[in-house]
């Protein structure tokens, strides 16, 4: 059953298009006092106004609250596979709201935050238990900035043991996220990329024929995002080990193994966990986001600070002479860290055992039913376990057979208020690749929908190509035409930029 | 009992999908991972809160234990400051659309990158520069960014970073380039805050421009709170020498400071905390680069970028991101860094913030603040004990020093239980400063603050 | 040019665009052994196709394709091939110039004939519809002079000339023809019936794909120039260099300064050219004299091969005398990944070299990132 939907369409001006010379949205308060001078050294104060636009405060809200109309989201569906869509408890942002976490300063005395560090204390126990590792920090501001601080950590380490001279490479495989090779090349290391085999699992021996006295780090994820759980990955572990390298787990496919394995007991030195996506915290658009670093005690002394120790009963800072030093500015994201250990409080160990479940559960129930949808094929078909937390699917047969391509049967899609399903990383190993991920957030119904919607729109495919081809049709805009965008005389990150390019004047016109 | 949060925690949903699925049992599902891979004990955390009450019991009996800038009286700020956030912003940041949005198509995100859009123009209107990349994680994450734009714009492996420097961004840009013994390091070198002005040593700066000198990073407003005067000069000297300025400015600053770009910034680097962000513990933190539209820094963003396009519907506008090749891995030499979820929300937030603001806001904001803190440096100056170490030619912080006897850590605990919470202790950090703290006010401040702190200070130093 | 009687001249109106100029063929029977699982169309498979029933898809892919382009287009100059090469395809409102008239069936001659129209023209640029095989004619006779884009009809479509799809050819046409200077060189390689690689270098529009991608993309011409930059860094002082053939290898000239033969093999050493396109005789020489060499070498085209096709100079003799570990393999990321199946070949005469040749091997596809690959003899 197809449902009517047409998305927020008002074509809204920009905020700088709009207002008109004089209106107010912000008054500040007067000065304290008259200075009677000017305190601006002399030649410094700002004369050309900046061409910001003049704009009421109602005008403000309304328009932002148009915006807002026009973003999907996840008032529509989102199974926007790898980044584990999940439902993101209210109740948290209410609390995140108040003084007691957004009215905190991070230079505050220890004295006065320490709710604020009992609760990141305990959070950082909990993801202990979860992952066997001896000390969590929460500075890094998303997976690909902990993928840097497990370059980094890693430098340390081997300075401090004399060998980062030699200790030059760092291993990946083909189907790790890209910010593992990103960030340890923007660490200053060699990256390997590790092949997949026939299995569509990165190759152990290809592993062991690279590994040697220059290997730093290993750092790989697991499951992939095929849904493919390396069953050799202690094996890996043990290859990188036994010639002195580091073993990093990229923890981003994690919903459905919580619960069951900890990186620790499978000989990894350090993991990562997405708290914006794993649990529970929303994502904003990309952040603010958390990647929780947690690592072995061995690689502890090279942890960026300040780390957070409880002494006697008291919940303290502490430097980590010897680490990295900083990663990013203060503790981290703390009011996500909050959110999350509100979700896992509400959760418990049998809440998030029963999400791997459901996650796991309700990929395999959409797999049964969207392998009977003609057209859709899955990665690795001969690889017949259930898969994971997620699939990877392909649209090349049905691209072959009517010429359109898994970004057009998207487009399409968000016409019926789902939004884009996640295709690939790069490189697409499979043709027209496309990976739902279910998590346990969405009803059976809401599963039904989405699947439902991919089998109207490749139906509408087949009888008039051009409506796929064309769409979206139901959405705030057409589809983008991108010829301008890496045009240097076209492109424009401003409406000042734009403006120029354009010959226009200051209101546009 | 099924969960609140998962819909198919209920059996029969449960159940509907196993037996669909063709399972007996949820197990099964898990073959794929060998025996041997299982947790040795099960994971061992406290049963689930299924009740919110319960949730939000717990969490606010935690909570409560702190105390926050708004029941007490807050002089903290140190390049992280408490401004007021208008209630529009938070009415935003709290919409469901953005709060829960990730990567849809440019359609069905619109309205969010046209946002995004509006904060990079409105941003740029600001420093006065037509080409800004969407934030990064940080303040410090963008100055490091910004100086490895400038080392592969220069081919060049040295930057020299201007005092004074914060501990906290310093320490950012040391990790960001990497260390001293590896390939393709990037040497930092930090040259001391000329103690007589609290500002940049120009002149130690300029002996240290070599030929390997990619960029000079200098501050303004600095961390000691002091309007840099030789900004113009230091540009100057730089670009003789081939090497790009990179500067961090404070944008709220910039209502009634001259743009640093119009005193030769090449790369302009900043906070976006100030705009329109909670203080939130440290995580309102954000930072933005900005430079000419011109190629040659365009091409060296690691970040991603929004740009105006058109659509398939003649003179429909929409938004695409500009340059996304050159945004993760596998672009360019020296690792072109990288990109992930960053802090896109707040970016949101702050295109509404500057919409209020407008030019009067900033430039009246911007007023309002250098009054106040004149106001306060001007009134504490005149505590026994005190010593304003540059009383004018500062923003919105300045450095008080206190006569031996009390040490800034004694003095603060001391306000402290007064519930006021004392400037950043310097003692550490900025020894030659002797016995200093950074004090910040800003428009939060009515003038019964500072003379509720005054009257504090003196009876503490009395 | 031999002309048919379709009008001739630009009619009034009809958008030359920018002044540039397209020539449009197409290789009607591209694509017919695809669901025979044949590997091209060319000679003896082509009678198995057609004996099988194969039908021709190449011909929809083209008018799809130019459909798209006449959107953006409407109105446009273009020469082109007679019926069934193209003429037959040219949506209403386009003016048409045809160069050359086929006689049915149509064969590789009639391509290549056309082509050397197209150049005698002046074309700024050949779109084409067919597969590896009609590129590698079309390489050839533009000799890397002119510009080609090549809409996906065929079965082998592993050269990098081809756009993505018949719309992406539209789009990236259309584009090309605002700004046609930027083209960039990319390697044109296929495997005939015998099995003999043959290579060519064509120039294709180098303008971004200007889609929407996902978290991440890899942009592999610049990986690439710098990559020979990075190498080119790293060549120790008095050491020899052997750089093979191919566009890859010669972004490591580009970064030394010095020409490359792209199609041959050339030394260096010390950032100086000390020969360029030598024999295999001109290598043993100079590897008696020269001392420890390294060898940096390309992957050739979408079959994977670096050693066998394209550069037979590279002889066991050489090879053993440079040494199985003093090999640097080069490739971009995409060229790699479209490899299918996922291994290099070595197509060497020494069976015991060939041994040593093969294994995991590690593959540069950029300044310190590196990809391991299975080589295979």
């Amino acid at each position: 059953m197809i449902k009517e939907f047409h998305a927020a369409r008002w074509s809204e001006p920009l905020i700088m298009e709009m207002g008109g010379p004089g209106r107010r949205g912000f008054v500040p308060p007067e000065p304290i006092a008259d200075p009677g001078r000017d305190l601006v050294p002399d030649g410094l104060r700002r004369s050309i106004a900046p061409d910001l636009p003049e704009v009421s405060e109602p005008e403000v809200l309304r328009h932002y609250l148009h915006l807002s109309q026009q973003v999907m989201g996840m008032v529509g569906i989102s199974l926007f596979g790898t980044c584990t869509m999940k439902y993101n408890p209210r109740v948290s942002q209410q609390l995140a709201r108040q003084d007691f976490l957004a009215q905190i300063h991070p230079h505050q005395d220890d004295a006065t935050v320490q709710g604020l560090l009992e609760i990141v204390h305990r959070f950082d126990l909990m993801l202990r238990e979860m992952s066997g590792m001896d000390r969590f920090i929460f500075q890094p501001g998303g997976g690909a900035a902990a993928a840097h601080t497990h370059a980094m950590v890693t430098r340390s380490y081997f300075a401090a043991r004399g060998e980062l001279g030699t200790r030059r490479e760092i291993v990946t495989s083909a189907q790790a996220h890209p910010c593992n090779p990103a960030t340890a090349a923007a660490a200053g290391f060699e990256v390997i990329t590790v092949p997949l085999g026939d299995d569509g699992l990165p190759s152990l021996d290809a592993l062991r024929s690279v590994v040697s006295e220059r290997t730093a780090a290993l750092m790989i994820n697991n499951p992939d995002d095929m849904g493919l759980y390396n069953p050799q990955i202690k094996q890996w572990v043990d290859a990188v080990h036994e010639v002195g390298g580091l073993c990093f787990y990229d923890h981003a496919n994690f919903n459905g193994v919580m619960g069951r394995i900890r990186a620790r007991e499978l000989g990894f030195d350090a993991c990562m966990f997405m708290l914006h996506k794993t649990f529970g915290v929303a994502k904003g658009g990309g952040g603010p986001a958390v990647g929780a670093y947690g690592c072995s005690a061995e690689l502890e002394p090279h942890l960026p600070g300040p780390l957070v120790d409880l002494d006697d009963g008291v919940y303290r800072r502490r430097e980590n002479p010897g680490g990295v030093g900083r990663v990013r500015e203060y503790l981290g994201n703390l009011t996500e860290v909050v959110k999350a250990y509100a979700w896992l409080v509400a959760m418990g160990s049998d809440g998030v055992r029963e999400a791997a479940d459901i996650s796991v559960l309700a990929n395999n129930y959409m797999e049964t039913r969207l392998m009977a949808i003609p057209g859709v094929s899955k990665s690795y078909p001969g690889m017949t376990k259930h898969r994971m937390e997620m699939t990877r699917y392909s649209l090349g047969d049905y691209t072959a057979e009517t010429g359109l391509t898994a970004a057009d049967v998207q487009n399409r899609m968000t016409d019926f208020g789902v939004d884009a399903f996640w295709m690939s990383h790069e490189p697409w190993i499979i043709p027209e690749p496309f990976t739902p991920e279910a998590g346990e957030a969405w009803s059976v119904e809401e599963l039904d929908y989405w699947i439902d919607v991919l089998a109207h729109v490749l139906d509408e495919g087949r009888r008039d190509p051009e409506l796929v081809r064309t769409a979206p049709h139901h959405q705030v805009v057409a589809k983008i035409d991108g010829s301008s965008l890496d045009d240097p005389n076209r492109w424009a990150t401003t409406w000042a930029a734009y403006r120029r390019k354009n010959n226009l004047g200051s209101d546009g016109a | 009992m099924a969960h609140p949060y998962m819909p198919s925690s209920a059996e029969k949903d449960k159940a509907t999908m196993i037996a669909a699925t063709g399972i007996v049992d949820i197990e099964e599902l898990f073959e794929q991972i060998p025996p041997d891979h299982y947790a040795k004990r099960p994971i061992n955390l406290p049963p689930g809160l299924r009740s919110e009450v319960a949730v939000h019991r717990h969490l606010t009996d935690l909570l409560r234990k702190n105390r926050s800038c708004a029941e007490n009286l807050n002089f903290l700020g140190a390049g992280y400051w408490q401004h007021y956030v208008p209630a529009v912003c938070d009415e935003i940041a709290g919409r469901s659309e953005f709060l829960t949005s990730v990567w849809g198509t440019p359609s069905s995100d619109h309205g969010r990158n046209q946002a995004w859009f509006e904060f990079a123009s409105q941003l740029g209107a600001l420093v006065d520069l037509e080409f800004v990349g969407l934030p990064v994680y940080s303040w410090g994450a963008a100055a490091a960014f910004g100086l490895r734009m400038a080392t592969r714009i220069t081919g060049r492996s040295t930057v020299l970073v201007a005092g004074p420097a914060d501990p906290e961004r310093l320490g950012v840009i040391r990790t960001y380039c990497a260390g001293e013994d590896g390939e393709d390091a990037i040497s930092v070198s930090v040259i001391p805050v000329d103690p007589a002005t609290g500002r940049a040593d120009v002149h130690a700066i300029s002996q240290q421009l070599s030929p390997d000198v990619a960029a000079v990073y200098v501050e303004t407003p600095n961390y000691l709170g002091q309007i840099e005067t030789g900004l113009a000069e230091l540009a100057r000297l730089a670009r003789a020498n081939g090497s790009e300025t990179v500067v961090g400015v404070d944008p709220i600053s910039l209502g009634v400071l001259v743009p640093p770009a119009r005193l030769g910034a090449d790369i302009v680097v900043g906070t976006t905390q100030p705009l329109g962000i909670h203080l939130n513990a440290g995580g309102g933190v954000g930072g933005f680069i900005a430079t000419r539209d011109e190629e040659r820094y365009a091409s060296q963003y690691p970040t991603l970028q929004v740009s105006i396009c058109d659509t398939l519907t003649p003179g429909e506008r929409a938004f695409g991101m500009t340059l996304f090749h050159q945004s993760s891995y596998g672009s360019r030499e020296q690792g072109n860094d990288w990109t992930g979820n960053s802090v896109y929300l707040w970016t949101v937030v702050n295109a509404v913030y500057m919409a209020l603001l407008g030019p009067a806001g900033f430039r009246e904001l911007g007023d309002t603040i250098l009054a106040g803190s004149h106001y306060a440096a001007e009134k504490l100056s005149r505590i026994p004990g005190v010593t304003v170490l540059w009383p004018d030619g500062f923003f919105k912080e300045f450095v008080l020093r206190f006569d031996d006897g009390y040490s800034v850590a004694d003095i603060n605990a001391a306000l402290l239980a007064k519930n006021i919470f004392g400037g950043k202790d310097l003692t550490a950090d900025f020894p030659e400063l002797g016995n200093s703290a950074l004090y910040c006010v800003t428009e939060m401040h009515a003038a019964a603050d500072i003379d509720t702190l005054a009257a504090a200070l003196t009876e503490v130093l009395a | 040019m031999t002309t048919s009687s379709s009008a001739q001249g630009s009619r009034p109106g009809a958008r030359v665009a920018g002044g540039a100029r397209i020539g449009i063929v197409l290789n009607p029977i591209a694509g017919m052994g695809g669901r025979m699982a044949l590997h091209g169309t060319d000679g003896a498979a082509l009678a198995a196709a057609r004996a099988a029933g194969a039908v021709p898809v190449a011909a929809e892919r083209m008018r799809h394709a130019l459909d798209e382009l006449a959107v953006l287009e409407p109105e446009l100059a273009v020469l082109v091939a007679g019926a069934p090469m193209g003429a037959d395809l040219v949506p209403p409102g386009w003016h048409a110039t045809v160069v050359h008239q086929p006689r049915q069936p149509t064969t590789a001659n009639d391509t290549r004939q056309t082509a050397r129209e197209f150049v005698a023209a002046g074309v700024d640029l050949v779109l084409f519809g067919g597969g590896d095989g009609t590129a590698r004619d079309i390489a050839e006779v533009l000799a890397g002079r002119v510009p080609m884009l090549g809409v996906p009809c065929g079965v082998k479509m592993h050269s990098g000339v081809f756009a993505t799809g018949p719309r992406s050819a539209a789009h990236v046409t259309a584009r090309f023809l605002s700004s046609p200077g930027r083209r960039r060189p990319v390697d044109v390689l296929d495997t005939t019936s015998d099995g003999v690689g043959r290579m060519a270098t064509a120039l294709v529009p180098d303008l971004g794909e200007g889609v929407q991608h996902g978290k991440s993309s890899a942009s592999s011409g610049s990986d690439v120039a710098a990559l020979g930059r990075w190498l080119a860094g790293r060549m120790q002082p008095g050491r020899q260099y052997i750089l093979g053939p191919g566009t890859s290898v010669a972004h490591v000239s580009a970064a030394l300064g010095v020409p490359s033969s792209l199609l041959g093999v050339d030394v260096v050493r010390d950032g100086t050219l000390i020969a360029a396109d030598v024999s295999e005789a001109a290598l043993l020489a100079l590897l008696a004299d020269g001392g420890p060499s390294t060898l940096i070498l390309g992957v050739v085209g979408g079959q994977g091969f670096l050693l066998g096709r394209g550069n037979q100079q590279l002889s066991p003799a050489v090879l053993r005398r440079i040494g199985p570990d003093n090999i640097e393999i080069i490739a971009s990321a995409d060229k790699v990944a479209a490899l299918d199946p996922p291994v290099l070949q070595v197509d060497v005469d020494d069976v015991e070299l060939a041994k040593d040749l093969c294994g995991f091997r590690k593959v540069w596809t950029g300044p310190r990132r590196s990809l391991v690959m299975r080589v295979v003899a």
